[in-house]
């Protein structure tokens, strides 16, 4: 049988706390990250992801007391990153809870970071993360950092192959073109991506409806599908998605 | 004789996961103590074996601290063990990861990688289901379940060991039992509250024991 097909809620999480609204989870305080966590936890995620936004070193800090708080109290796996640039932080981010470490832009600066992570703590522990943009004039999906700011000179697919080359057990892919559309995933580059490399890739951006994950399993050939506004502004409720995709004939841990 | 609060020891030897195992065993309402003294292992009133790595680094720095006996010894003495993940491999014979390496022989088998050829990737790496063959307190709470799986490396070993499994192109074994003595291949904290339901049937085999004694 084929491992179940994740799906994965996104959390931005600046000095410790959820931001952005969340409205579906009915809680006091939204932005306590333990409540959210657990809620989604109890509503069918297959993994969470914190996407620290903070910035600043205090807010770093907090964000491991965070991933303290939420590992004591959540038994799913949870992936943390944003901004990790050194092997301490991997460490301290391990150390706290967090099964997997998600590297973007220290890595396009310097790929060791992937080769020492992975050396210290494992393939499966450590996640390249790539923000990917369709560049029409020079007819290649372009690899940018710094969330998204500045392109760079690399293409995508050639770059998610180095990634793995270094020891990156996952990738995280996030698609501009289609992030924040709600119109579909960006199926011709995870086409691309899941023919090119041989570990497991989770779509990212522009899930707005439940036929969006369908087609991101069934004809990207994905892992794992990660969401942030769609689940928590509860316009597609875990369970109900989880259902779907198993009527679908997609293996689901329901 | 009875004891009021059962002491779970959990054996340090710098394997990753280490945090999350021992707040796994907290959740479910146990002490648990982070060790490499030899004196504390014999004591305890079960042992968890976690892990994540590589066999051979792991059973390095068991055999640097001189641990081996001292599980040995437990085993023999009735404690419940749970080893996890890695740390159910090293529960057996031996493994073909870096060369041969002796693991604590305390069922028989050995660990070899999982096969490359079948169209499943190696690691797996997420949510398997399993099928339950023995059925007892501790597999009843996994039956058609999905459970979290990372490894590279699986355990062969005689059927009447294997209480449960999952498919991966070749049967994995996912949770083993002899005796006193289990194995998850899974990270029962790392899968959800089917997997909390695994640490709470060792913690009420320890509390049954520790009340037994």
């Amino acid at each position: 049988m084929a491992l179940a097909k994740r799906i994965v809620p996104a959390l931005d999480v600046k000095n410790g706390r959820v931001v952005k609204g969340i409205n579906f989870l009915n809680l006091q305080d939204v932005g306590d990250p333990v409540d959210t966590a657990i809620a989604y936890q109890n509503s069918g995620a297959d993994e969470l992801v914190f996407l620290d936004i903070s910035a600043t070193l205090e807010g770093r800090t907090t964000m491991i007391e965070m991933l303290e708080r939420v590992s004591s109290a959540v038994f799913i796996p949870l992936t943390a990153g944003g901004g990790v640039t050194d092997l301490a932080s991997i460490r301290a981010i391990i150390q706290a809870g967090a099964d997997k470490v998600f590297l973007n832009s220290a890595a396009v600066a310097n790929p060791d970071i992937i080769r020492q992570g992975a050396e210290t703590f494992g393939s499966q522990a450590i996640v390249g993360a790539i923000d990917s943009k369709w560049d029409e004039n020079l007819k290649m999906h372009r690899v940018y950092v710094s969330g998204g700011t500045k392109a760079t000179n690399l293409e995508t697919i050639s770059w998610a192959k180095k990634m793995v080359h270094y020891g990156a057990g996952e990738l995280l892919v996030t698609s501009m073109n289609t992030d924040g559309t709600q119109n579909g995933y960006d199926i011709a580059l995870y086409q691309a991506l899941t023919q090119a490399v041989n570990v497991p890739i989770v779509a990212s951006g522009g899930a707005g409806k439940k036929s969006d994950f369908v087609t991101v399993f069934k004809s990207g050939h994905v892992d794992a599908a990660l969401a942030a506004s769609v689940f928590h502004y509860g316009k597609i409720a875990l369970p109900d998605l989880k259902e779907s995709l198993h009527r679908e004939g997609l293996v689901m841990r329901l | 004789m009875s004891k009021e609060n059962p002491v779970i020891v959990v054996i340090d030897y710098g394997a990753g996961n280490i945090f999350n195992v021992m707040k796994a065993i907290k959740y479910v309402g146990l002490s648990a103590k982070l060790t490499r003294d030899p004196s504390e292992i014999l004591a305890a009133d079960g042992l968890v074996i976690p892990g994540v790595g590589a066999y051979k680094t792991a059973m390095d720095k068991i055999n640097e601290n001189q641990l081996v006996v001292p599980i040995q010894k437990a085993a023999n003495n009735g404690t419940p063990i749970l080893g996890v993940c890695l740390g159910m491999q090293l529960l057996f014979d031996s493994s073909t990861e870096f060369g041969e390496t002796m693991g604590f022989g305390l069922i028989p088998g050995e660990v070899v990688k999982l096969p490359q050829n079948t169209g499943f990737k190696v690691p797996q790496m997420g949510w398997n289901q399993n099928s339950v063959a023995i059925e007892n307190t501790l597999t009843q709470g996994i039956k058609n379940e999905f459970t979290y799986f990372v490894h590279s490396y699986y355990v062969k070993t005689d059927t009447k060991y294997i209480a449960a499994s999952v498919d991966y192109g070749v049967q994995v074994p996912s949770i083993v039992i002899k005796d006193n003595i289990i194995g998850a291949q899974f990270h029962p904290e790392k899968s959800g509250e089917v997997g909390l339901r695994v640490w709470q049937a060792f913690a009420n085999m320890v509390s049954d024991k520790a009340v037994n004694v």
